[in-house]
């Protein structure tokens, strides 16, 4: 058996000690050992974008991550979005405008989402459809996935 | 007694406080916030993970399995060929699911699986499957549909013998599985009343469903033989029993929970991992978990038909169509199964013609089997049959929307099946186009405009649900459909609308099949329809019981008693002067009465109402690239009653980004050699968010009196015209009207260049 990497990592503000094999991916690690299970697999190639993260910052697709490369970063996942039982701005529009259908797709497209409104927080139309061109949604025909992703960031500039 | 199906109590001045608003779907807290259980999202102790060993050959004969190297590897706990699971005849239905699930006898796709392996990690079940030899005996293949019908093709089955063909032909070894004809009046004299006769060839290439998240499941086993299965599907029922059939298990020994479902659009209503899983288990003796990858879903998992068709049409100078002649053929994978009657049926069902003649194929060939999509078989046939609808009236210098309205069909319409229409909205949808925003706007320069119409029957079937009333007086539905898109929110607020309380009050699960009795597929549009009949009906069980309660702890008759805004009260003054019983007034006293109070309700839903569509689409087509972009798009549909407005939009949206996807981009690419060339998301590319516009809707609501709320279904209604709109736009914008899906800027150049040639652009 090949020798497990240990890896520590802070993930949604809690510090995890976990170990890998080298080839297990970021997504493999939190579904599979954290069971941080949000975090969606829809192609492990880096084209539907269920899988996406923040790693220090920065939005990735934890499928392409191995999870070796984390030590000593900061992931946040869908599951540290909310808080303080309140739910972020993002997840409560998509809820009111129906943004989601299936749900497979969400979690990804919030992360991204809120990525977005971080760097820019007057996003035009276009601006969000090309951002999100990254995740892939079968259901809504992302209409209501846009207006909720505008709403929610008309709410918070205003806020 | 009468039933909800003989009455429905459907009452058009009815004011509704709760259907008709879109209040937030109970189900979608879990869904934004990651703690909804998808089938990948579950985990047994001591599980093992399943692999399967696939078919690098698109035709072949196992001449041999050896497993004898990969069940050493450490770590490995079962491996299975087809040699672990009954033998049922080929052929059969049942003979055909499993060697669906394990090749058999040969291999009849690239993908198609020959072993799997069950081990305590994935890179040990790896490592086994490619210890695993297979000995071949690679034969010619076919996938086009129209070569697998020549007789020089490869034949696929050599008991195959085509239904429907009388003579020598029907003694033939063949790859058709069917001829259907279906016809009415004479077409050959029709054709002679037109003055006008168009016609033309087309053909569609297989697209995949495409759902986000890949087929997984679970299944343990324990020691006397109970099966525990858990996974996404849109059909637990007809997993279970066909399950039964092919693994030669009892009902009564297996139980199905549905996860979560990630996607389905009719492509989960069939199995692919579940028998696996459950054979790997039972000889490993422990839970194994079986999940896809994204290219095992595009490799081994159903496309939708490739199909090739032709139509001719004829129409009076007044624009009555007079005649239709079809020929349309089917490609359904290696086994039966593509629903193609569903096309014959439905291409033409909304415009009243009098001699049709359609003769239909289902054909056999090298690719995976074909699994259901919206409206199955019918959005590639309207495809055609309104480019030539859009023709005859920009010939006759009519305009689009006027000349289907002259052949509209309304109600007492006999369809060319059978079914003789009640109250359908055809004729309110195509006004409500007519006068809609989009359509009244002109179009804008260097842009193409098209029009389209579709239609889909919706269906009703087996249904069962049922609803239990707690002592605070809120309630639990549990459900046998599955939760495609929001349908248990639906139902929750059919439920409250039934009993005037808010719908806060009541919460919708999803039922495992030792739950309740028997459900259909959820597909065909039925859910909303079928299983909100049986939540109407459950209700009304409980408020029937709820008024019996109050009579008794008042004392007084039955017919005393009426219930309204979730509170018993008395009928009259003359009853008594009670202060009214709430829901948990009564519900906190089953003690003392006569134990808890619950409704359910099993039928065979009948009734659905059929729907019709109107898509109105604008595109411009860059002249230099032939990249179409798609620049807006509206969607007209009758409803019957939208029971949540949002959700009914989010369907008609989420169809017409499907269509743009099959019109556009999405087609199964083989090589010669019979392998999929684009097994992944980058090269099979569905539309993303900068490849389309807002989707913009109108929902007609012409009430369904066969619902209490007159609801139809409007699942696969939105996605039948969307390809033929799209087409009929983009030959406006170039000059030619394109014929081939998907219109890749490569075939439009073409197209381009020939519109050129002949000055039409």
């Amino acid at each position: 058996m090949s020798r497990k990497h240990h890896v520590t990592a802070t993930v949604n503000g809690d510090e995890y000690e976990f170990l890998c094999e080298t080839q297990q991916t970021l997504l493999d690690v939190l579904r599979d050992e954290l069971m941080l299970t949000g975090t969606k697999e829809g192609c492990a190639t880096g084209d539907c974008g269920a899988c996406s993260v923040m790693v220090d910052g920065t939005l990735v697709c934890s499928c392409l991550i191995l999870a070796v490369e984390t030590e000593g970063k900061t992931i946040d996942t869908i599951e540290g979005m909310a808080s303080n039982d309140e739910l972020h701005p993002l997840q409560r529009k998509f809820l009111e405008l129906n943004g989601l259908q299936c749900g497979i797709c969400t979690p990804g497209i919030l992360v991204a989402a809120r990525a977005l409104l971080e760097r820019n927080p007057d996003p035009t139309e276009t601006e969000v459809r090309y951002w999100l061109a990254g995740n892939l949604c079968r259901c809504t025909g992302y209409d209501k996935v846009i207006r909720s992703v505008l709403a929610a960031a008309e709410e918070m500039r205003g806020a | 007694m009468t039933t909800i199906l003989e009455k429905p109590g459907y009452n058009p001045d009815k004011k509704y406080k709760i259907i008709g608003t879109s209040p937030v779907k109970h189900d979608g807290f879990d869904k934004v916030t990651g703690r909804a259980k998808f089938a990948a999202d579950a985990f047994l102790p001591g599980m093992l993970v399943g692999k399967y060993l696939r078919s690098p050959h698109a035709h072949a004969i196992i001449k041999r399995i050896d497993i004898s190297k990969a069940e050493k590897v450490p770590g490995v706990k079962a491996v299975v060929t087809r040699d672990d699971f009954p033998e049922i005849k080929a052929g059969t239905g049942g003979g055909d699911m499993t060697r669906i699930a394990m090749a058999r006898e040969k291999v009849y796709w690239e993908g198609h699986p020959v072993a799997a392996v069950a081990a305590t990690t994935e890179s040990a079940a790896k490592k086994a499957l490619k210890l695993i030899e297979v000995e071949y005996e690679v034969l010619p293949h076919v996938i086009d549909p129209v070569q697998a019908m020549r007789d020089d093709a490869p034949i696929l089955h050599d008991y195959l013998r085509t239904k429907g063909v009388k003579g020598p032909a029907a003694e033939k070894k063949t790859n058709v599985v069917e001829r259907l004809e279906l016809s009415k009046g004479d077409a050959a004299k029709g054709f002679e009343k037109a003055d006008l006769i168009v016609e033309g060839s087309y053909d569609t290439k297989p697209m995949h469903q495409g759902y986000i998240e890949p087929q997984s499941c679970i299944a343990s086993v324990s020691d006397d033989g109970q099966v525990d299965l858990w996974c996404c599907t849109q059909a637990p029922w007809v997993y279970r029993d066909r399950l039964t059939e092919i693994l030669k298990l009892d009902s009564s020994k297996i139980r199905i929970q549905q996860s979560e479902l990630g996607g389905g659009f009719g492509g989960k209503t069939t199995f692919y991992t579940e028998p696996v899983a459950i054979v790997l288990a039972q000889k490993a003796k422990a839970p194994v978990k079986m999940t896809l990858t994204r290219v095992e879903v595009l490799r081994g998992t159903g496309p939708v038909s490739g199909t090739a068709s032709k139509i001719k049409m004829g129409c009076k100078k007044d624009g009555t169509i007079v005649a239709v002649d079809a020929e349309l053929i089917f490609q359904t994978g290696p086994y039966t199964g593509s629903a193609f009657t569903n096309a014959p049926q439905a291409m033409l069902t909304r415009y009243e013609i009098e001699n049709v003649k359609t003769v239909s194929y289902e054909v056999v060939s090298n690719r995976p089997k074909v699994s259901s999509f919206r409206a199955p078989c019918v959005p590639q046939v309207v495809f055609g049959v309104e480019g030539l609808v859009s023709e005859m009236a920009k010939k006759l210098g009519m305009d689009q929307i006027d000349f289907r309205m002259k052949n509209a069909i309304v109600e007492g319409h006999k369809t060319i099946y059978g079914e003789t229409f009640t109250k359908i909205g055809f004729v309110e949808t195509l006004q409500a186009a007519k006068t809609c925003d989009h359509y009244r706007s002109p179009v804008p320069a260097g842009q193409g405009r098209g029009i389209a119409c579709g239609f889909w029957f919706n269906r009703g079937g087996e249904t069962t649900g049922s609803m239990a009333l707690a002592p605070d007086g809120t309630l639990n539905i549990i459900l046998g459909t599955a939760d495609v898109a929001g349908s248990r929110m639906s139902m929750s607020m059919m439920a409250a609308e039934e009993f005037g309380i808010p719908v806060d009050r009541i919460r919708s699960q999803l039922a495992d099949t030792n739950s309740l009795g028997y459900n259909r597929v959820t597909a065909g549009s039925r859910t909303t329809f079928s299983s909100g009949m049986i939540v109407v009906d459950s209700a009304r069980k409980i408020i029937a019981e709820l008024c019996r309660r109050a009579a008794k702890m008042w004392n007084v008759p039955e017919e005393g008693v009426v219930f309204e805004d979730g509170h018993c009260r008395p009928a009259s003054s003359n009853v008594g002067d009670f202060p009214p019983l709430s829901m948990k007034d009564i519900a906190s006293k089953t003690t003392y009465t006569m134990g808890a109070i619950c409704g359910h309700s099993e039928m065979n839903v009948t009734g659905a109402g059929p729907g019709f569509a109107v898509h109105i689409v604008d595109v411009d087509v860059d002249k230099e690239t032939g990249l179409v972009g798609v620049k807006r798009y509206t969607i007209v549909e009758d409803a019957g009653k939208a029971i949540s407005p949002l959700q009914v939009e989010g369907q008609f949206q989420g169809a017409a980004v499907q269509g743009i996807g099959w019109a556009l981009n999405e087609e199964y690419v083989f090589g010669e050699d019979g392998k999929l060339q684009n097994a992944g998301f980058l090269d099979y590319r569905m539309p993303v968010a900068s490849d389309v516009p807002m989707i913009d809707t109108v929902i007609v609501e012409v009430a369904n009196p066969k619902h209490p709320y007159g609801l139809r279904g409007v699942g696969e209604v939105p996605l039948t015209p969307a390809m033929a709109a799209i087409a009929n736009a983009v030959g406006e914008a170039i000059g030619i009207r394109p014929t081939s899906l998907p219109m890749s800027p490569p075939k439009l150049l073409k197209l381009i260049e020939q519109a050129k040639a002949q000055g039409l652009n």
